[in-house]
Order: C-alpha cells, then sequence, then structure tokens
C-alpha cells in the first residue's frame, strides 16, 4: 500500500491507482468531463488537475499514478482559475443552445459552466460548423457539441470491441467521424450515446421528448435476454421515453441495441388492450368484460377437466414473464386442475 | 438441462458473468454471444483484452471469431465427436486432473474406454476440424488456469442435444474446470427469464425449485401446502403436447406470454394442432400469430407495467418494477392469472388483488434454494441462488464443496456420436441452420414494432456461401425460394462467406419467412428438444 496526503487527508492506496481515484476514496470531487472510471485513462480535458509538492506545474490527476508520501492539493485559487479558463475555452465553441439541447439537465459541460458561473466569454471568436447530418436510425451526431472528450471513441473500442469511430483533423478541424465519414453503421449499442457528457450525441428516440418535467424514473431488469441487464425506465405519464443504465450496476451500464433502443413496442398501438372471445371455432373476435372472459375460460376449463379428465388440459407457461407470474400458472394447472401438463419454451 | 441435471445435480449456469473477465481460457459452443448475449460478450471480450485465450466452435464465422485465439469451423451436428476429440487428446498428452477425477467425480472409467475411438484424426474425418487444431484447442483448454466453457441452443437444439451437453460437462470434469471461480459450465440463457421459469416449476416433471413430482415426499410437502390433491404423473413436455393436440388427447390449452405458432419447428404441424383444440386461451400483449388462433384472447402487461422478479442466466434474482400502467383494459398477467386460479378453484377472495410480494414469499417458503430472498432485499441488491437464509450473501459460483447428487460426486457419462435425424441428400443438398440476429428478438413481436430495428434489420434473408452462390448463379439480394420437406419459403440472398460451403443460415424473426416453417421437429430422447439447428433444405431460384 502507498500512503499520501491529500487536501489535508492521509489516505493509503494500492499501487497503481491513480491521484485521482485515491482523492475519489476520500471523497474529494476533483472536476473531470473525458473521465470514466470503467475506460482506461485518457487525460484530455485537463479538468482533473491537481498541485503535487515538488512538481513545477499542475497535472491531470487521472493520469498520474500515486507514489508514497505525495502531498497533493485538488483545490486552490490557480487551480480554480485555470479549470474556468478551460471551461470557457470549451464553451467558446460551443453552440449556446441548452435551450432546446436534449441533453439539458445531463450535461457535464453544462453542469460545469453553471459551476463557474460562466456568462460571458473572452474567448469569443470563431467557431466549428460541421453540417454534416448522419442519417443513422438510432443516435444523433451533432459534432458542434463535441468537445473531443474521446469517451464515445474509448467505449466503443475498449468495451464494445467494435471500433466504429475514430478521430480525423488536427486542432480546431478535429472531430469524431466513422471510416471515410459515411453514415454511422455499427451494433448501436449506444455505449457512446451514454458516456457523452454533451448533447453531442442522443438517442433520436428522446429527442424533442420531455425533459425533466414530469418524467419520472424507474430502476428495473430488461425484458429482453437472459443477460439480465438492470435499467432505468424514463417515462412520462404512461409513455416510455427514454432506457438509460447507471454504470455502478452488475452490467456496469452498457447495454445492447435491444435493451437501449427496442422499447418502443411497449406503448404500440398494436397492443392487446381487452379481453376477446371468439364464440365459435371460425367466428370473428368480439371484445368482452373481464369478469365475462375469466369466468368463460374457468368454465371451459372447469368443464373440459371433468369430462375428459385433468391430463386432457395443458398450460405453456412463459420465459418471458416474471417469477411470480410463472408460479401462479403452473401452480393453476398442479392445485387447481389436477395435472403436471406445464412446460415452456426453454426447450426449444 | 436435463444434461447437466443428470451429471451436476442442478442445470443452471455454474459460474457468473463477471467471473468471465477472469478467465485464463474461454470456450465458446454453439453460442453467438456478441449477438445473442451482446453484454456477457462484453466480458469475454474483456478476457481476451487480459490476455485469456478465446476457443470459439461454431460452423458460421460469427462476430466473436474475431477476437478468438482459434476458431473451430466444425460440421453441423458434431458438437459431441469434436468434444469427445479433444477429451482424447487431453488423455493422451496427459493434461487430465487426477486429484479432482478421484476425489469429485465417478464413472471414470467405463468414460476414458468411451473416448478411445475419438483419436482427433477421426474428430477431424467427422467434424472437419483439422486435427491440429483439435489438438491446439485441448491443449489451451486443458493447460489454462481456469477455463470455462459457455454454449446455448446452437449445440442444445439438436436430436443429440443432452449428449452434446454432457460432453460439454465431461470436459470440464476432466480437468477439473469445476467448484471454483471462473470457469465451469455455462448454458447462456436465451430470454429474461429462461431460468426463473424453470426454477417456478414451469416444467412437467419438477414443482418449483427442481423438487421432482413423483417423488412421494415431495409430493406430500405440495399437498399440505397448496391444500389439495396433487398428481404424481409426470406432464407432457410442449413438444410431445402437439401430438397430444393431434390425437385428440389435449383437448384444451392456455398459453401464456409465448408464440409457439412462429417460434415451434416445422410450424405448419404446429399450427394444424392448435387449430385442432377444443379450447385455447392465449394471454400476450400483441396480437400474435399464437393468439390467432385462439378462442379467448387476454391482453397482458409488459414488464414495464408490472411489478416481479426476473431471474438472468446467472441465478441472479432481479426486481422488476412498475413504471407506468398497461393500456386501455390490459391488466397485470399475475392478476389475471391469480383471478383465473380462484375461480377455477371456486375458492379466496375475488375483490383482492394478489400482491406480488407474497407469492415470492410463497415459493420461498416452498423451496430453500431462495428460503433467504425476500422483497425487501432484493429492493437493496439482486441475489444469486442459493441463498438459503436471510443473511447469507447468495451464491457466485455452484458446487464448491459438493455436486447436488447422492454422494456429492460428478458423473462421467460416455457419449456415443449420434447423427443428425436429417442430413443432406441429393434431393436437399444444403444444411440449413438457424439462429437470431442482433438486431431482433425470437419472433419478433416486439423488436419487429421498434422503427430503428426494423430500419436496420427489415426482412429475412438465407446466408449463402459465394461457392454455393455461383453454383445457382445467384447475387446477392436476389430472391431465393428454400424449401424442406416440410414447407417452402421465399427470401433473399445474402452471399456471405460467414457461413461455410454447404450449410445456409436463417434468423427465424420473420413471419413472412417464417425460417420454422423449414426446421424439423425431430426430438432429442431424453429432453425432448427440437433439432431447430440442422435439417436439410433445396435452394432454387423461383
Amino acid at each position: 500500500m502507498l500512503n499520501l496526503n491529500i487536501d489535508g487527508k492521509d489516505v493509503s492506496v494500492a499501487k497503481g491507482t491513480t491521484v485521482l481515484e485515491a482523492a475519489q476514496k476520500l471523497g474529494i470531487d476533483v472536476p473531470t468531463l473525458c473521465h470514466d472510471a470503467r475506460l482506461k485513462p485518457f487525460g484530455a480535458c485537463r479538468l482533473c488537475i491537481v498541485e503535487i509538492a515538488g512538481m513545477p506545474k499542475p497535472v491531470t490527476s487521472c493520469t498520474t499514478p500515486a507514489t508514497e508520501g505525495m502531498v497533493v492539493k485538488t483545490n486552490s485559487e490557480r487551480l480554480y482559475r485555470l479549470r474556468k479558463t478551460t471551461v470557457e475555452l470549451l464553451l467558446s465553441d460551443h453552440p449556446n443552445d441548452c435551450m432546446v439541447c436534449s441533453s439539458s439537465g445531463d450535461c457535464t459541460l453544462q453542469e460545469l459552466a453553471y459551476l463557474y458561473g460562466i456568462r460571458e466569454n473572452r474567448f469569443v471568436g470563431e467557431v466549428r460548423d460541421h453540417s454534416r447530418i448522419d442519417h443513422n436510425p438510432f443516435i444523433i451526431r451533432d459534432q458542434n457539441k463535441c468537445v473531443m472528450c474521446g469517451l464515445c471513441v474509448r467505449v466503443c473500442d475498449e468495451v464494445q470491441g467494435v471500433g466504429a469511430i475514430g478521430y480525423s483533423e488536427r486542432g480546431f478541424e478535429a472531430k469524431v467521424i466513422t471510416p471515410f465519414g459515411h453514415d454511422l453503421d455499427c451494433e448501436f449499442c449506444g455505449q457512446c450515446v451514454s458516456v457523452c457528457p454533451t448533447g453531442a450525441l442522443t438517442g433520436s428516440l428522446w429527442s424533442g421528448k420531455p425533459r425533466s418535467e414530469g418524467v419520472v424514473k424507474t430502476d428495473t431488469t430488461c425484458t429482453y435476454c437472459g443477460c439480465g441487464c438492470n435499467i432505468t425506465l424514463r417515462t412520462h405519464g404512461d409513455k416510455v421515453i427514454r432506457v438509460e443504465s447507471a454504470s455502478d450496476n452488475h452490467n456496469r451500464g452498457w447495454l445492447c441495441v435491444k435493451g437501449r433502443f427496442g422499447y418502443e413496442f411497449i406503448n404500440s398501438n398494436e397492443r392487446l388492450t381487452t379481453p376477446l372471445i371468439r364464440k365459435e371455432k371460425g367466428a370473428p373476435f368480439e371484445k368482452a368484460t373481464w369478469e365475462e372472459a375469466l369466468d368463460y375460460v374457468a368454465g371451459k376449463f372447469t368443464s373440459l377437466q371433468q369430462q375428459h379428465g385433468s391430463d386432457s388440459v395443458a398450460g405453456l407457461c412463459s420465459a418471458r414473464c416474471t417469477n411470480e407470474e410463472n408460479y401462479l400458472f403452473q401452480k393453476l394447472f398442479r392445485a387447481g386442475l389436477g395435472t403436471n401438463n406445464v412446460d415452456h419454451c426453454a426447450r426449444y | 438441462m436435463a444434461g447437466l441435471a443428470a451429471k451436476f445435480g442442478s442445470g443452471a449456469m455454474t459460474n457468473s458473468v463477471a467471473e468471465i473477465a477472469d478467465n485464463d481460457a474461454i470456450f465458446v459452443i454453439g453460442s453467438n454471444t456478441t449477438e445473442n448475449h451482446p453484454i456477457i460478450a462484453l466480458r469475454m471480450k474483456e478476457a481476451v483484452a487480459k490476455g485469456a485465450k478465446l476457443i470459439v466452435a461454431d460452423p458460421r464465422k460469427i462476430p466473436l471469431v474475431k477476437f478468438a485465439t482459434l476458431w473451430l469451423r466444425h460440421r453441423p451436428g458434431t458438437d459431441s465427436v469434436l468434444l469427445n476429440s479433444m477429451m482424447n487428446v487431453i488423455l493422451a498428452e496427459g493434461l487430465e486432473d487426477k486429484d479432482f477425477i478421484n476425489e469429485r467425480t465417478e464413472g471414470y472409467e467405463a468414460f476414458v474406454e468411451s473416448l478411445a475411438p475419438f483419436t482427433p484424426e477421426y474428430g477431424e474425418e467427422m467434424t472437419g476440424v483439422p486435427a491440429g487444431d483439435i489438438i491446439k484447442a485441448a491443449r489451451i483448454y486443458a493447460e489454462a488456469g481456469s477455463a470455462g466453457i459457455y454454449y446455448a441452443m446452437g449445440i442444445t437444439q439438436h436430436v443429440m442435444g443432452t449428449n452434446n451437453v454432457m460432453a460439454v460437462g465431461n470436459l470440464a470434469m476432466l480437468t477439473g474446470n469445476l467448484g471454483k471461480p471462473a470457469c465451469g459450465v455455462n448454458p447462456l440463457r436465451g430470454q429474461n427469464n429462461v431460468q426463473g421459469a424453470c426454477d417456478m416449476g414451469g416444467l412437467p416433471n419438477v414443482y418449483p425449485g427442481y423438487q421432482k413430482v413423483d417423488v412421494p415426499a415431495i409430493q406430500e410437502k405440495f399437498e399440505k401446502a397448496w391444500g389439495t390433491s396433487l398428481s404424481a404423473k409426470i406432464g407432457l413436455p410442449a413438444t410431445m403436447m402437439t401430438e397430444a393436440m393431434l390425437d385428440g388427447s389435449l383437448k384444451g390449452m392456455y398459453i401464456f406470454g409465448e408464440n409457439p405458432a412462429l417460434s415451434d419447428p416445422n410450424t405448419t404441424h404446429s399450427v394444424k394442432a392448435f387449430s385442432s383444440l377444443e379450447f385455447l386461451v392465449v394471454q400476450d400483449i400483441f396480437m400474435t400469430e399464437t393468439a390467432q388462433l385462439a378462442d379467448v384472447v387476454l391482453p397482458g402487461a409488459s414488464f414495464a407495467e408490472k411489478n416481479g422478479t426476473f431471474t438472468c442466466s446467472e441465478r441472479r434474482v432481479q426486481r422488476v418494477r412498475k413504471a407506468i400502467n398497461p393500456p386501455g383494459q390490459a391488466k397485470s398477467d399475475l392478476v389475471i392469472i391469480d383471478q383465473l386460479y380462484k375461480r377455477i378453484v371456486g375458492d379466496g377472495d375475488l375483490t383482492h388483488t394478489v400482491d406480488p410480494s407474497s407469492v415470492f414469499d410463497e415459493v420461498a417458503g416452498l423451496w430453500p434454494g431462495i428460503a433467504g430472498i425476500n422483497y425487501s432485499r432484493l429492493q437493496e441488491t439482486s441475489l444469486q441462488w442459493p441463498c438459503p437464509t436471510a443473511d447469507h450473501p447468495g451464491t457466485e459460483y455452484l458446487f464448491k464443496d459438493g455436486f447436488n447428487r447422492e454422494g456429492g460426486k460428478a458423473l462421467f457419462s460416455p457419449i456415443p456420436f449420434v447423427s443428425s435425424k436429417e442430413l443432406p441428400d441429393k434431393e436437399f443438398p444444403y444444411v440449413l441452420t438457424t439462429g437470431r440476429q442482433l438486431f431482433h428478438y425470437h419472433t419478433g413481436t416486439m423488436t419487429r414494432r421498434s422503427t430503428g430495428l426494423n430500419r436496420v434489420s427489415p426482412e429475412a434473408f438465407v446466408e449463402i456461401n459465394p461457392a454455393d452462390a455461383d453454383v445457382l448463379g445467384v447475387a446477392d439480394g436476389e430472391k431465393l425460394t428454400v424449401s424442406s420437406r416440410r414447407g417452402t419459403i421465399n427470401l433473399k440472398a445474402r452471399v456471405s462467406k460467414i457461413v461455410p460451403q454447404n450449410v445456409v443460415f436463417i434468423p427465424f424473426h420473420y413471419r413472412e419467412a417464417a425460417a420454422n416453417l423449414l426446421t424439423s421437429d425431430a426430438m432429442d430422447p431424453i429432453c425432448k428438444i427440437m433439432e431447430a439447428k440442422v435439417c436439410a433444405v433445396k435452394i432454387e431460384k423461383p
């Protein structure tokens, strides 16, 4: 273990820990824009700078390994001034349209501007104008809002192993692009959208949907495959408007295209909304009340059981539905109808 | 599941997903993990980045091959031969874990004898994988400190599916890759709650918690709990229900949250069966192909509209929470089933709404494996069963101290070669294999209603090797007619080296070109799974 002192507090950390991680262990909040604990350190945004005794200049804490006896300051007038200037420089080339940006309220840059009280900008000048529209079906890419933190490029490479995007050009012209600047054509997992600290990447499904007023978040479990990813549903009234996942759960916040973007079926207007009964074979379905439908079904099963024996009926329960529902379903057949004729499609 | 249950006494994933990143070797067979379990695949990629060796055995060049140290392209239906010949190499080179075999297994001698014919050369002849690669794979797997096997429907949906699973189990036992972290035998569950539906007794031979219906003491326990007499007769497995419907012995069915009219192999046959029922009730959220055949359709709720729990592949029990109300008159499925239950038994207060938390408590009282789990614990965190007591932290990996069989030992089983039921011949010269794509899910009931997903993957296709396409004179995107002995569908050709020569692949999501009209309903004799992964087809230009 290594012992160091940060802002007057002692802390012991394992070898290989960065100064940023050591500070976070002490509960010290160091601002970052390009950092994600799930990815390798990058050191692009320069916001996590700290002063280390014996070093002439501030260094980025996310890329500096802790060493024995290190004395670190995460806050000083100088650091505050430098960080504020960094944010000002980022904002000098950022569209000032938080009012209509779908990431407003979920934007690290916006939060930093707020924290540093940046109203006017000393560095007003030329701004980038990337007007190209990407025609992919899931992700809106607004390059003008990109701060070149590299999170999207890195998550696509390090986590997803796809490498659908990369950097091109230098300096003011620098941008994140797809091969040859074509429309994005990838696995559409949306990991990039989930890590983007600004409005440069947003889901087209939630663009234009309510951002905070009346929005409710519910933690639940994804309904697709057996990975069991934890998701959070953002809803507005009875509409699901967005799916996201917290980074501290067992799937580490990563989702696939179906889990993240495949939720429209929930509010589909093709959903069944009323019980339907076909009175005789070949006749059309007729709408029924729950009382009618439930009495009819219970009566039919009971009479089949009485006439032809318990094993003349069977049930298929569902690998899509909850444990409680499946339990009660097999109990209905076993205890209610006296048969073990109950199975589901795991066998297929 | 039957395969692993016979060997270990439990058919679930032995280890946890997070442990994959710590594997030294990963052996993926019959699982297109990147497309079917994308988030589990991330852990595999992470392990590879950390230096783990990845062996992928699949007839198709699946996306995971890009990350593999070694890719074994075996012929469809030869999984157990491939596994047996790897084990033959392990024994020949003395790479087996003798201590593990002596202390924790039984049936070893007969098993060793059975491996004798499976030399790597015989393996090459049968599977098409070069003997040198079989030897390499055996060494990578057996020499790794901890090696995990991951498989899915690619090895189970065969007439010898149970055999394949048992061969996988043999391989892990032979090398002692069980009962410790980052190894094991791991069936990846294809749907959100396959594990849970099995756990809850959604199987014809067991009550909740895999307690056998034909054991008198267990029957008595459930009779007491449910206050009624119960049947000791094992019920019909789903695949046998089709015949029972057709011969008239099965007259009424209740299908809940499934779409077998599109997902069953040989669907023409099963649609005929469902139509011949006297009474069919379907409970779903959409008017599925199966619901269209029903006498009564009950509108259920989607996962976003109800409270409950799902149990994912790694035995992790997690909360599902209601975020919105179901549309129109649609109701929570639990409420619907409870209302029917009360009406059928003629007991219980119809005005009382069933509470999922107390249903869970009822199961926890009947199955010691989850006795320590309840909704207040699940509010804080998810828990992996077995979790027998309220202070138990849950179980990350199984069989640390013993296997769940009498005597606590795992059983080696000799696995002879069994051929697929329907092999290609002059009339039907191609092997058809089926599966899923990343952008769709199962019968497409949900994903094909997503505008984005449908834009990326709008239509059915048949993957065909360029050499076969040349012979047929078809170009990419041209229409083809694919027929088997059971049906014919029309769909576009996707000329691709993903499939080997003489093998074609069709995803089964598309109702307008349903792959399962072609597939065979030949069955595994033990677990009664159908052979959706191999059948013979012919391909013509329309």
